[in-house]
């Protein structure tokens, strides 16, 4: 009994946050999808690395802080695209996709440095 | 036993040749060396004097050539014959050589050689042309053409006119300084000049020449054992004792040919000639071109010499050995190694170099095997001890005309070892107690094989060794060496020298006195002895056994034995091989399950693409009108092209040329991008306001 309606409470939450999430402007649900991707990809190469070992530790490094780097990336951009987060109100969409696209690079430009 | 007898060879054969006044005649050693010393390279010996010297050895000492020389060289003599400018030394060798080759050469071309080398003649000055145009002449004349010297007496005047005292010459009229080497050059200029010329020479002119060569023979220079040379006393021109001596044998032999008898009364003795024979057979085997040449040439002209033949008495062996019954066998035979006429050699005497004026042998003759042409005499076991001797032999030639001819100069002493067997008796090692004088053990040896004595000694103690050495004879005999050596475990060696009264060796080791020089090293010795020497046919190096000797400890002050002297051979010898250690290589995982790897990471992305798909994306928002919609494409196209450096950056790039081209494609990157996003934001607000 109580299970059961523990498992309806559970749905009943799971539908709620569906419901709400669907509300969600379609950017932001692109980052989100992106950050999915990201994160995604860094657990498929800790899961390689835990099979053979971390052989090459500054690649296994590199990959890893590159997915890592780029989700944390995407996070900052969807605090800022955020319609509701009042702190950034005057910032304009565009100027955070160029910090978004300008920090990429940097990021990068070390990854592959360390990349080796 | 083996390295005893290679030893007593070497020893013997380096005293044969320091000491013996016996030289050994022109020999096959000297034809097998001609042929290796004189190779022709590419068909040609070199230039045509070594070409002339190689083929005028090889002609002396009887040596086939088996290399065809004629296709090279024969271009090159009548190329030097037909040039009018060539000089009178080029001339002579290319006649040379042509004599004894046989080239083709047209015999017009004689006659114009022939008043060429005298119009040389008649302008000379120098010593040199005179000598190789004359000799040239000489050679065109052995070709059997007539060649007759104009104003013979006129050219000899001038060649004279060189000489300076002490028969001596000079090169040239202006220098002042005279030469030994020139002298034998003029010599042979002026026996030339005799025999080329249309009349007789004034014999008083010849006669002044001779008394020239008497006076060159005062400056001959020598050793003890018979041995005569010339030395050049020049020194602008220097030539070796070799070189001068060879010039003025050459030059006498000539000109003694050509005086017509009138040397031979003149003061110089055979005894002179065979000394200069004996220097030239004293150098061996030389080993450069120029020497063979000079003493082939030297040795070739005294062969035959008017004056004197010398006759030289060699051993066919320095070392005979008594238990093999060697006969004592002795050859004379010319310098070039030609039978000699009819003689008996008889053995003056022989005597130990100690006790000159006790001869062990005396007045003996040689029997003479005409055969083998070897005289030879039998030397009795009873009459002569073994070691070394000074043989004097005599010659004495049988025809009293031979006498006139031949130079054997008088007694020659050769130094004979006389090799045999020494027995070695009572041979015996002890060890004494040092205090009652007894003996506490005694052991004998048989040292004709190695023995396994075992002792055992104390600081109190003495080892004696002793034996008895005795000759076939019975008489005392005193090895050169006689040794003792003790060495220890770790390699320090001891050498101790027996000493002898008589035929009884003996030495004894006070080991109290000795313990210093052990280093007091307690352990065990083995004990060796030699015993050698050049006569000695059974000299030998024994192991005697060994010794432990137990020795008082060291005190501090006691000096430390010797480090072990590395060997010095291994300093240069290979260093050991140094092996690298790398680190071994990581292990990698296979490659299907990184492929797999780099699938599955491609997963998420698809994802992201579907996930977009179904989000309903679009490119509803990218700029319509054509100048923002560039921008847009450059702006995306700048960002793709920075990855893509990266990635070159990754593969291949180094950072610095990265940065160069990523600061230009930066800026170009925010040059477009402001441009697009600026247009974004102005859209964007516009709608907004609207």
């Amino acid at each position: 009994m109580v299970k059961s309606s523990g498992s309806d409470d559970a749905r009943a939450l799971i539908r709620s946050l569906r419901v709400a999430y669907s509300a969600t402007p379609t950017t932001l649900k692109i980052i989100d999808l992106y950050v999915c991707f990201a994160v995604l990809t860094a657990l498929i190469q800790a899961v390689y690395m835990g099979m053979v070992g971390s052989f090459p530790f500054n690649s296994f490094l590199s990959g890893e802080l590159s997915c890592i780097g780029t989700a944390v990336l995407a996070v900052c951009l969807r605090i800022q695209v955020n319609k509701e987060n009042k702190e950034f109100k005057d910032l304009p969409l565009e100027r955070a996709f160029a910090d978004f696209v300008l920090c990429n690079l940097v990021l990068h430009l070390v990854i592959m440095n360390f990349l080796g | 036993m083996a390295r005893d007898l290679v030893l007593l060879f070497l020893i013997s054969l380096l005293f044969s040749a320091c000491d013996s006044k016996v030289f050994s005649p022109i020999s096959d050693g000297h034809r097998s060396a001609a042929s290796e010393l004189f190779t022709p390279t590419d068909g040609s010996y070199g230039s045509l004097e070594d070409t002339y010297k190689a083929l005028r050895t090889f002609h002396i000492l009887k040596v086939d050539r088996n290399v065809d020389i004629n296709s090279n060289t024969c271009p090159v003599v009548s190329e030097i014959l037909k040039d009018s400018s060539s000089n009178p030394k080029d001339v002579y060798f290319a006649l040379g050589v042509n004599s004894m080759l046989g080239c083709q050469i047209d015999s017009g071309m004689y006659e114009a050689l022939v008043s060429r080398l005298q119009s040389v003649i008649k302008g000379a000055n120098l010593l040199y042309d005179f000598y190789y145009s004359i000799k040239g002449l000489l050679v065109i004349k052995d070709q059997g053409i007539n060649v007759l010297l104009e104003n013979a007496d006129v050219v000899f005047h001038s060649i004279k006119s060189l000489s300076q005292s002490g028969g001596r010459w000079r090169f040239s009229s202006d220098d002042s300084e005279s030469s030994t080497y020139a002298a034998g050059l003029a010599l042979e200029a002026l026996a030339g000049v005799v025999s080329l010329a249309d009349s007789e020479i004034d014999r008083s002119m010849i006669s002044i020449v001779k008394n020239d060569i008497v006076k060159l023979f005062d400056s001959i220079d020598g050793y003890d054992d018979g041995v005569l040379y010339f030395d050049e006393k020049l020194d602008v021109e220097y030539h070796d004792p070799l070189s001068t001596s060879a010039s003025v044998v050459q030059g006498l032999t000539a000109f003694a040919a050509v005086a017509s008898g009138n040397l031979k009364d003149s003061q110089i003795p055979g005894d002179k000639i065979l000394g200069l024979a004996n220097f030239f057979l004293s150098i061996g085997i030389p080993g450069t071109t120029k020497d063979f040449y000079n003493q082939i040439e030297s040795v070739a002209c005294l062969e035959d010499n008017v004056l004197a033949v010398p006759l030289i008495l060699s051993l066919s062996t320095a070392v005979i050995s008594a238990t093999s019954k060697d006969q004592l066998k002795v050859k004379v035979t010319t310098v070039l190694g030609s039978v000699s006429p009819p003689l008996t050699v008889k053995l003056v005497q022989a005597f130990s170099p100690d006790t000159r004026h006790n001869p062990v042998l005396a007045h003996q003759e040689l029997r003479f095997d005409p055969e083998s042409s070897i005289h030879s005499l039998d030397i009795l076991p009873t009459s002569i001890d073994i070691g070394k001797y000074i043989f004097v032999f005599e010659i004495l030639l049988h025809d009293p005309e031979h006498k006139k001819i031949c130079a054997t100069g008088g007694q020659a002493q050769a130094f004979i070892y006389y090799t045999g067997l020494i027995k070695i008796e009572s041979a015996e090692i002890a060890i004494l107690d040092n205090d009652v004088e007894s003996v506490e053990t005694k052991q004998k040896l048989d040292l004709s094989r190695d023995n396994t004595v075992s002792l055992s000694a104390n600081h109190l103690q003495k080892i004696i060794l002793s034996f008895h050495l005795t000759t076939p004879l019975g008489h005392a005999f005193k090895p050169h060496q006689v040794l003792l050596k003790l060495r220890h475990e770790t390699k320090v060696e001891h050498m101790f020298v027996l000493k002898n009264s008589g035929k009884h060796f003996e030495i004894i080791l006070d080991l109290l006195r000795l313990v210093e020089k052990f280093y007091y090293l307690s352990g065990k010795y083995d004990i060796e002895l030699t015993v050698g020497d050049i006569s000695m046919e059974n000299s030998f190096l024994r192991a005697v056994g060994h010794v432990d000797l137990h020795l008082p400890e060291p005190s501090d002050k006691a000096t430390r034995p010797p480090v072990p002297l590395v060997d010095p051979y291994s300093r240069f010898g290979p260093k050991p091989e140094i092996s690298h250690i790398f680190r071994a290589p990581e292990k990698r995982p296979p490659q299907e399950l990184s492929y797999a790897f780099l699938a599955v990471t491609l997963l998420p992305f698809l994802c992201f693409l579907i996930g977009l798909m179904r989000l309903g994306v679009n490119l509803k928002n990218f700029p319509s009108s054509s100048l923002p919609a560039t921008f847009s494409i450059l702006f995306h196209a700048a960002i793709a092209g920075v990855l893509l450096l990266y990635v070159l950056f990754w593969l291949k790039l180094d950072l610095f040329t990265t940065l160069k081209i990523l600061s230009f494609l930066g800026v170009f990157l925010v040059f477009v991008g402001h441009r697009t996003l600026s247009y974004h934001a102005s859209t964007s607000t516009k709608q907004k306001s609207a």
